[in-house]
């Protein structure tokens, strides 16, 4: 009888993510928020595009190629290209994500300055990529090299960290759709990034999202770039997979 | 003290810890105002609660509005401390542990969520609630 309970408590947990249907954070959003995100003029993170559309044709490097000088037609040329990252990188043996690798392009190919996580630079040129591929569904590569990747990405996910000990599963998938304080708790998919959040002011990577999370349940972050980063968004991905990219959204 | 260090075999065996963890009582009205810190006691990010002047409340967890008539002080205190020992599985924080946790952010490495004193002024608002929430 007493040994029963517990399973009884665990009941409520069995409604996961997986069981509920899959709904981007721009769900859960006010209209005037999601009006914010799907015009255009409103939308601040299109600022970010314009930004790095300019950058894009921006020579630098000893060659003073731009990215368009060698990735010609970015229309064509980066159509669903934000849509496959996290993927395997032949260079370093290991999986990379959409702002890892346009760093690394802008490095060793371009030879310019690198540019660092979060850094303006670094944030436009992904949102300009980023948004070739708005509307087009998620497609993480089949590449089996990926795998341990996404499955530390999962054990990341379900692992309870922080002063709070709380995992990422535990609100997004146990709780999503419930109130945290005033925030409705989101699902988690990585639909949107990078994006512009109200509460920033800014736009932001999913790398900084994650770190916001983990800081608020108290846990020591990893820092910008950290392979359990790439590791925990290359899960996302699998896990909202086939679901439509919004980049540049908007969140409270 | 002893009770806290001790592993409970089994969750049901000890539902209470009954001795309180300071000399001095609780006071209900500093633990009023820590249940609604958003800060310190966190309450309200999971718990509603009689709390009217407070906007954004949390609804992953049962209203505090009766929790004194639900449960005596050792129960109480025992769900402050530590609920994991009464259900492994709850998202409610262990407010008095400091083991076991994982990437603790170096502000809060080796502290406890609340103070012992904290506790038991929090014990105190909690038995003060009596009436259950309008349904
Ligand atoms: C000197 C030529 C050159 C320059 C300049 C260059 N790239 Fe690249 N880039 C490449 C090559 C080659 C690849 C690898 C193509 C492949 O793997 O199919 C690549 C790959 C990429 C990819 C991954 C594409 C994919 O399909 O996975 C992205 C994104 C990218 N570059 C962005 C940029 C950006 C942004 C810039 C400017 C900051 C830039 N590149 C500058 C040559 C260049
Ligand atoms: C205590 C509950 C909680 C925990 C634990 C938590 N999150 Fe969150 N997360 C939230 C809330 C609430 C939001 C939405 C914030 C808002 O809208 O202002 C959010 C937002 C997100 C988003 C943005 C979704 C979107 O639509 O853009 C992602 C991705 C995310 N979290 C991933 C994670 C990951 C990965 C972890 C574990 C490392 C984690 N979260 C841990 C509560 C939590
Ligand atoms: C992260 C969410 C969270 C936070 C923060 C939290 N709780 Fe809880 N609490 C829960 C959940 C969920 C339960 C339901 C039982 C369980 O799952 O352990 C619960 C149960 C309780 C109960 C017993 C519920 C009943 O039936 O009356 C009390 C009393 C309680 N919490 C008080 C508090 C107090 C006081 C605080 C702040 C010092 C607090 N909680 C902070 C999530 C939380």
């Amino acid at each position: 009888m007493k040994r029963a309970l517990p399973i009884l408590l665990l009941a409520p947990l069995c409604l996961s993510a997986s069981a509920q249907e899959r709904r981007s954070g721009f769900e859960n959003m006010a209209r005037d928020t999601q009006a914010m995100q799907t015009d255009d003029t409103a939308n601040p993170g299109m600022l970010w595009v314009l930004e790095g559309q300019s950058l894009w044709h921006q020579p630098a490097g000893p060659a003073a190629q731009s990215c368009a000088s060698c990735h010609q037609n970015t229309e064509v040329s980066m159509r669903g290209v934000a849509a496959r990252y996290p993927a395997w990188d032949e260079a370093s043996a290991a999986p990379i994500d959409l702002a890892g690798r346009i760093a690394q392009c802008r490095e060793t190919r371009q030879g310019a300055p690198p540019l660092a996580r979060e850094s303006q630079g670094l944030l436009s040129l992904s949102a300009y990529v980023g948004n070739q591929s708005r509307g087009l569904p998620i497609a993480p590569p089949a590449d089996p090299r990926m795998d341990a990747a996404r499955e530390q990405g999962r054990a990341l996910y379900t692992a309870r960290r922080g002063q709070l000990d709380l995992s990422c599963a535990q609100c997004h998938d146990d709780n999503a759709g419930r109130r945290l304080a005033g925030s409705t708790i989101p699902q988690a998919h990585p639909t949107g990034y990078p994006l512009y959040r109200l509460e920033w002011q800014t736009l932001g990577s999913l790398q900084r999202r994650l770190r916001g999370c983990m800081t608020g349940v108290r846990a020591e972050p990893f820092a910008y770039g950290a392979s359990e980063y790439v590791a925990i968004e290359a899960f996302l991905a699998s896990r909202a997979q086939g679901m439509a990219l919004e980049t540049p959204a908007v969140r409270p | 003290m002893l009770l806290l260090l001790a592993s409970p075999p089994a969750w049901a065996q000890d539902d209470a810890i009954s001795t309180p963890l300071t000399a001095s009582p609780g006071d209900a009205t500093r633990g009023r105002a820590l249940v609604a810190d958003r800060q310190r006691g966190l309450c309200l990010l999971c718990h509603p609660g009689p709390f009217p002047e407070e906007r954004f409340q949390g609804n992953l967890a049962p209203d505090l509005a009766g929790a004194g008539s639900r449960w005596n002080e050792g129960q109480l205190r025992l769900r402050l401390v530590d609920s994991k020992r009464l259900n492994p599985d709850s998202i409610m924080p262990s407010y008095y542990r400091t083991e076991g946790l994982n990437r603790v952010g170096p502000a809060f490495r080796g502290r406890t969520v609340l103070s012992a004193q904290e506790i038991e002024d929090v014990l105190a608002y909690l038995l003060t609630l009596r009436e259950e929430a309008p349904r």
